[in-house]
């Protein structure tokens, strides 16, 4: 066994859901879910692609939890995600160039592997 | 009575006012919002002078403050870099608006290339401490399903068209983060001063629905 250095000492080791779990430019899939009560999704995300635009900072607190007075231990990132519109409503009229911004909680993303 | 002597008579009070009533019943909605809240004053949740103050809060934001931070953006590039890069901390420590629903505030440029739009599809969240009360359109169904679906359409329908071109960026708010159009500064306000600019910035250029003009054209022309 090596000996470690110092700088293996001072090593922090986060708690999960402390850092983004995504990054600028990862491209993701919103979850399929049809939850009972309180989301904060919309219904037309569901199934889609889009890429990460930002890491929204801090992390938050889950606002669907929240809602039922659940708080403790659920605080992750929120994303602002892009889309395009051409993704979200097939056959829309308009420019293919015109896109959709929305913020997603990190529960709902999901990763696309390229 | 004549017409000219109502008007002579008018601040006699001598005739009889409509009197200012409430005749339907109130809603469901509307009943069960005075329960709740008498309820939770009842058991000291809050007391009636918290709920009047935060009316105050309220009453005391107006599209004139989202006006003077876009007028600032126009003519200040640090204050609008600062702006750009964290709206919410910009216009607390520039203007010293309070963030009282803690939500961020995501200030959206337009370009020659990007035109922003925003809307909340799921309810009504808005960027009340620079704005105010959003108007009622805003919150009915026909504009929350529109402006994310066919948003050049509602556009259109306020008189605003956007080339092919140009990016129609709509940013649909759910959360914890309520969004800002800065608008493109119009041409010929070079010699403006900064509350003159203030002046062309209406509500409806900060939702992005309108861009700003110096003046309206009428339908002649």
């Amino acid at each position: 066994m090596t000996p470690r250095s110092s700088s293996d000492l001072t090593h922090i080791v986060t708690a999960f859901g402390e850092k983004p779990n995504f990054k600028i430019g990862d491209e993701v899939r919103v979850a399929d879910r049809s939850p009972i009560g309180h989301y904060r999704v919309p219904r037309y995300l569901r199934r889609k692609h889009g890429r990460i635009e930002a890491v929204i900072e801090p992390a938050f607190v889950d606002n669907e939890e929240e809602g039922f007075g659940r708080n403790a231990g659920s605080r992750r990132h929120y994303y602002r995600v892009a889309f395009q519109m051409t993704e979200l409503w097939p056959g829309y009229d308009g420019s293919p160039k015109d896109g959709l911004r929305i913020e997603v909680f990190e529960t709902w993303l999901e990763r696309v592997c390229p | 009575m004549t017409h000219a002597d109502h008007e002579t008579e008018h601040h006699a009070h001598d005739h009889q006012h409509a009197e200012v009533s409430e005749p339907q019943q109130p809603s469901y909605y509307d009943m069960l919002e005075t329960a709740i809240r008498e309820l939770l004053i009842e058991r000291k949740y809050f007391g009636a002078d918290e709920i009047r103050r935060q009316i105050e809060v309220l009453d005391s934001r107006t599209p004139a403050l989202g006006a003077k931070v876009v007028a600032r953006a126009w003519v200040d590039p640090g204050f609008r870099k600062r702006l750009l890069a964290n709206g919410r901390t910009a216009c607390e420590q520039d203007f010293g608006i309070s963030f009282y629903d803690d939500t961020e505030l995501i200030v959206l440029e337009n370009t020659d290339k990007v035109h922003n739009l925003i809307v909340c599809t799921l309810c009504s969240c808005y960027p009340r401490p620079v704005l105010g009360l959003p108007p009622d359109w805003y919150k009915l169904k026909p504009y929350r399903a529109r402006a994310v679906s066919e948003p050049r359409k509602v556009l259109a329908e306020f008189g605003t068209i956007i080339p092919d071109d140009v990016e129609v960026r709509v940013s649909d708010s759910t959360a914890v983060v309520r969004y800002l159009v800065l608008p493109k500064r119009p041409e010929g306000t070079e010699n403006f001063t900064e509350d003159e600019l203030a002046g062309l910035v209406t509500r409806d250029t900060m939702i992005g629905v309108v861009e700003p003009k110096l003046e309206i054209r009428s339908a002649e022309g």
